[in-house]
């Protein structure tokens, strides 16, 4: 029986783009979520969005779960074929079909690095602002199913914020067109925004049309430190309130500056209780005006030490400072838990206190980094997933940062996804009504569940114990 | 057979460092065999899954795993890029080792190792007479008549160009004995002693000899110590760890008598090596200290020359010319040296230095890769060269000697030997302080 659908599969790509030798299952059956690992049945790697609609056709005749991969970074086991079946890969279609400078868009096949859209475009004087961390690696296609966020938040927003326009092959084998390069476009249902987010659930991207911005032209960079947590969140606050907007507005703990200085030894005080990492872009005159005023809310606020670049080297070094907190944290133990609980910008400073408690009361290792300026944090812990007792404390401490995350009127994810490792959580931020409305609209997309089965929706279909 | 693997496997990887792989991605870009494949059975995670596997018996057929690792070039670009500090050099050494040793080689390629490594590569003496050999085809004119016949038609393409590519071998009286060169300064700044190399001793003789040069301008004393062996590189990438560490053994006895600051090398791939001694002998109690004594001395001669301020001492001229760099990966991602190379180029008056694209990445010599990996070695290639055009430079500069063959490959391979050339760093350098500004 199997042996038929990978045959015609192999029939409609190629025998050499389906892999399904063990060396190649086993490659192919994690992301970059810890404890997920399911080798799928098959790795196919389609040309054009035809081939997309046949293989679809012919897993929806056998039932075959199909799970897209860009390049397997996800956090929340999004991209893990957890009931076997396909991984889809996009590496050969991975064409910019056309980079528009009269509509300001960019028109992108889903296996296009989205660091390269960056370069591309920038080198037209053009900006595509969503930057997550990955952004090297992942393409386009993970970062519109995830709605992937980043360092630019707070100013410029996230990914659903520059789709104009997605083709997909939903499971029926039909392609939908939906958007396009109109910024005002109100024709029915914003399908758009549908297939945005929803994580390889509802459909297979294999078309993109992203909205563009003139890139601006200079960038200023501050590092402040503080002695407490809340004299940086009212540093965070009070600029906010003297209607700035930063384009970059991040935060490290202290437990994030000991790592992060033992490992780069870019001179953090170890002393400081939290790190805020400030950028503003712009015209050169702004962006100058804009960063004195920043430095000068910080040093009202009893920063301990302030530092504005001097020089783009100089600026390079401070940005280390964030960006190394993963590798710092990473190096000091076998398995690492990024999560990505986020609250309004107002309850950061709440938050991060709630944190440290339910590690402590938990007695696991968490430490916390993250985006300040859209309330985006990334509780980080350092466990060991073979200490079974530990594992448990551990999982116990994410459930009570969610649920306080929720309290705080937050979210259980900001920028990750649902995922299957947050699927049981789902319930709890948009209640049983939200979940079946949810659905209902899977069904209508995809009645058979051929779609990243197990994915956002919990398995049981209900919500875990509180 | 898969079961005893699967033991060694438990027994001599360790599960923290496998753990220690959060199968982030970050390694993707950085690796070669990823970047040409987009596969990941070729990605450094992909082979960190596969060892896994291994160890935890969950693979059928674990020559699938060994073709994987084959596949891997050991440039280690994904060490720096690595956020958890993955030792992947170690494992992928490691599991090469274990395959090996439970091997039936193939009797020819089995004839074909015991030549190169054992007999070669640790011995001098023979080294120098295969060199000997080499250098006679070359000056008796038997190389002519050979491509007259065309003789090389039989091998296959890359091969017939890496003959056509091999540099002249120096005569066997030129390649000295135990001798002292004093620095040229008038007082002494540093002492050193040189790690000849088995190829940088033989075929790129004049590289060492410039390089010693360049050191006694400097205000080095530089000693070359004589009962030195081959660093056990190749011995150890390809899975021979036996002979790996006998040769350490060696070469830490031969320096520790040298008694000075610093150990150079001016090949990055036996500078890693020998840097990585530490870990070679960790659990040998009797050599653990003294190979921790010993690579805390290596260093790479680019690194000394900038310490000793050599590019403002010394006037440095070359003819008008644009040159680019191609980092040697042990040299960039073991030892962490990426900027004294380039600082030392642009210190030359006439050099015209651009960067190439994806200097950063293996240009698919490592060792004996060329070889036993011909088709993925030649696409890595094809690739490295058309980012070299985008320089258009007329000098490819290096700092190891298998990347030195390789650009020369290239450049046979691309038909521009009569406007391009690569040459080592230490010979550039030579070039520089003996032309009239």
């Amino acid at each position: 029986m199997s042996m038929t659908w990978i045959q015609e599969i192999r029939h409609i790509v190629g025998e050499e783009y389906v892999q399904t030798k063990q060396s190649s299952l086993l490659s192919y059956a994690y992301d970059a979520t810890p404890n997920f690992n399911t080798k799928p049945e098959a790795v196919v790697a389609p040309a054009s969005e035809q081939e997309i609609k046949e293989i679809v056709t012919v897993c929806a005749n056998y039932q075959i779960p199909i799970v897209p991969r860009g390049s397997g970074t996800n956090l929340a086991a999004g991209t893990t074929p957890t009931q076997g079946g396909v991984v889809l890969l996009f590496h050969r279609m991975n064409r910019i079909l056309e980079l528009d400078e009269d509509n300001l868009t960019i028109t992108v096949q889903p296996g296009v690095i989205t660091g390269d859209i960056c370069e591309a475009v920038e080198a037209k004087g053009l900006f595509y602002p969503p930057d997550p961390s990955s952004m090297k690696i992942s393409t386009i296609g993970g970062n519109i199913n995830e709605n992937s966020g980043g360092l630019r938040g707070l100013k410029y927003g996230v990914t659903k914020d520059y789709v104009l326009g997605v083709n997909a092959v939903i499971a029926n084998g039909d392609v939908i067109q939906a958007g396009g390069k109109n910024v005002k476009d109100v024709a029915g249902y914003d399908l758009t925004s549908l297939f945005v987010g929803s994580e390889g659930t509802l459909g297979i991207i294999t078309e993109a049309t992203l909205k563009l911005v003139p890139l601006p032209e200079s960038k200023q960079t501050l590092l402040a430190s503080f002695d407490s947590i809340e004299r940086a969140a009212e540093t965070v606050s009070k600029v906010i309130a003297n209607k700035l907007t930063p384009a970059t507005l991040e935060f490290i703990d202290r437990a994030t500056i000991q790592a992060v200085e033992d490992y780069t030894h870019v001179g953090l005080p170890t002393d400081a209780e939290a790190v805020l990492l400030i950028e503003q872009d712009g015209p050169p005159s702004i962006c100058e005006h804009d960063i004195q005023l920043i430095q000068s809310i910080a040093i009202e606020h009893e920063a301990i030490s302030t530092q504005i670049a001097e020089t783009e080297e100089r600026a390079t070094e401070l940005r280390e400072a964030r960006r190394s907190a993963l590798s710092a944290l990473a190096k000091r133990s076998p398995t690492t838990i990024l999560e990505d609980a986020t609250v309004p910008r107002s309850e950061i400073a709440t938050m991060v206190k709630a944190i440290e408690a339910i590690a402590l009361e938990h007695d696991v290792k968490i430490a916390t980094f993250g985006h300040a300026g859209d309330g985006n944090l990334h509780p980080t812990c350092m466990t060991d997933l073979r200490d079974k007792d530990e594992w448990e404390r551990v999982e116990a401490a994410f459930a009570a940062i969610f649920r306080k995350a929720i309290d705080l009127g937050g979210t259980i994810t900001g920028e990750h996804g649902v995922g299957e490792m947050k699927s049981p959580y789902l319930a709890w931020k948009v209640g049983d009504e939200g979940i079946q409305l949810m659905n209902q609209i899977k069904h209508a997309f995809d009645p058979d569940q051929i779609m990243n089965p197990g994915k956002i929706f919990h398995r049981s279909g209900g919500e875990v114990d509180e | 057979m898969n079961e005893a693997i699967t033991q060694a496997f438990q027994e001599r990887i360790s599960e923290d460092d496998l753990l220690n792989c959060m199968k982030c991605g970050f390694c993707l870009p950085a690796c070669p065999t990823y970047v040409e494949t987009q596969d990941e059975v070729h990605s450094p995670r992909g082979r960190i899954s596969l060892m896994m596997a291994v160890r935890d018996g969950e693979i059928d057929d674990v020559h699938e795993v060994e073709e994987s690792l084959n596949v891997c070039l050991g440039c280690r670009a994904c060490e720096p890029a690595c956020p958890a500090g993955v030792n992947y050099g170690e494992m992928l050494e490691e599991a090469r080792a274990i395959f090996y040793e439970h091997k039936d080689v193939p009797l020819q390629e089995k004839a074909l190792r015991k030549t190169t490594l054992n007999m070669l590569f640790t011995d001098q003496e023979k080294m120098g007479k295969a060199t000997s050999l080499l250098r006679f085809y070359q000056r008796s004119g038997l190389q002519k008549t050979a491509r007259k016949l065309k003789v090389m038609n039989f091998f296959p393409d890359h091969m017939q160009q890496m003959e056509r590519v091999l540099p002249d071998v120096p005569k066997r009286s030129k390649q000295y004995r135990e001798v002292t060169f004093p620095s040229e300064t008038a007082h002494t700044k540093a002492t050193a002693a040189m790690f000849k190399g088995c190829l940088m001793d033989t075929l790129f003789h004049k590289t060492n000899q410039s390089t010693i040069t360049l050191l006694n301008r400097a205000g080095c004393d530089v000693v070359v110590p004589d009962t030195q062996g081959c660093c056990g590189a190749l011995h150890g990438h390809s899975g021979e760890k036996a002979g790996a560490k006998e040769l350490a053994k060696q070469n830490i006895q031969a320096f520790e008598q040298a008694d000075v600051d610093y150990i150079i090398t001016n090949a990055g791939g036996c500078g890693a090596f020998l840097h990585d001694y530490d870990h070679l002998l960790k659990n040998d109690p009797e050599w653990a200290e003294r190979a921790k004594a010993f690579t805390d001395k290596i260093v790479d001669f680019s690194t000394v020359l900038m310490k000793l301020d050599f590019a403002n001492e010394m006037p440095l001229n070359i003819d008008q010319q644009i040159i680019t760099y191609q980092d040697s990966c042990h040299l960039r991602n073991v030892l962490g040296v990426a900027d004294a190379p380039r600082k030392l180029i642009q210190a030359i008056e006439g050099a015209h230095y651009i960067e190439m694209p994806h200097a950063d990445q293996c240009c698919g010599s490592a060792g004996i890769y060329n070889l036993t990996q011909p088709d993925m070695s030649m696409q890595i290639l094809d690739h490295k060269m058309e980012n070299v055009d985008t320089t258009r430079a007329t000098t490819i500069v290096t700092t190891n000697p298998g990347c030195l063959l390789q650009m020369k490959l290239g450049i046979e391979r691309t038909e521009q030997t009569d406007t391009m050339h690569a040459v080592h760093l230490a010979d550039l350098l030579l070039e520089a302080i003996s032309t009239d500004g």
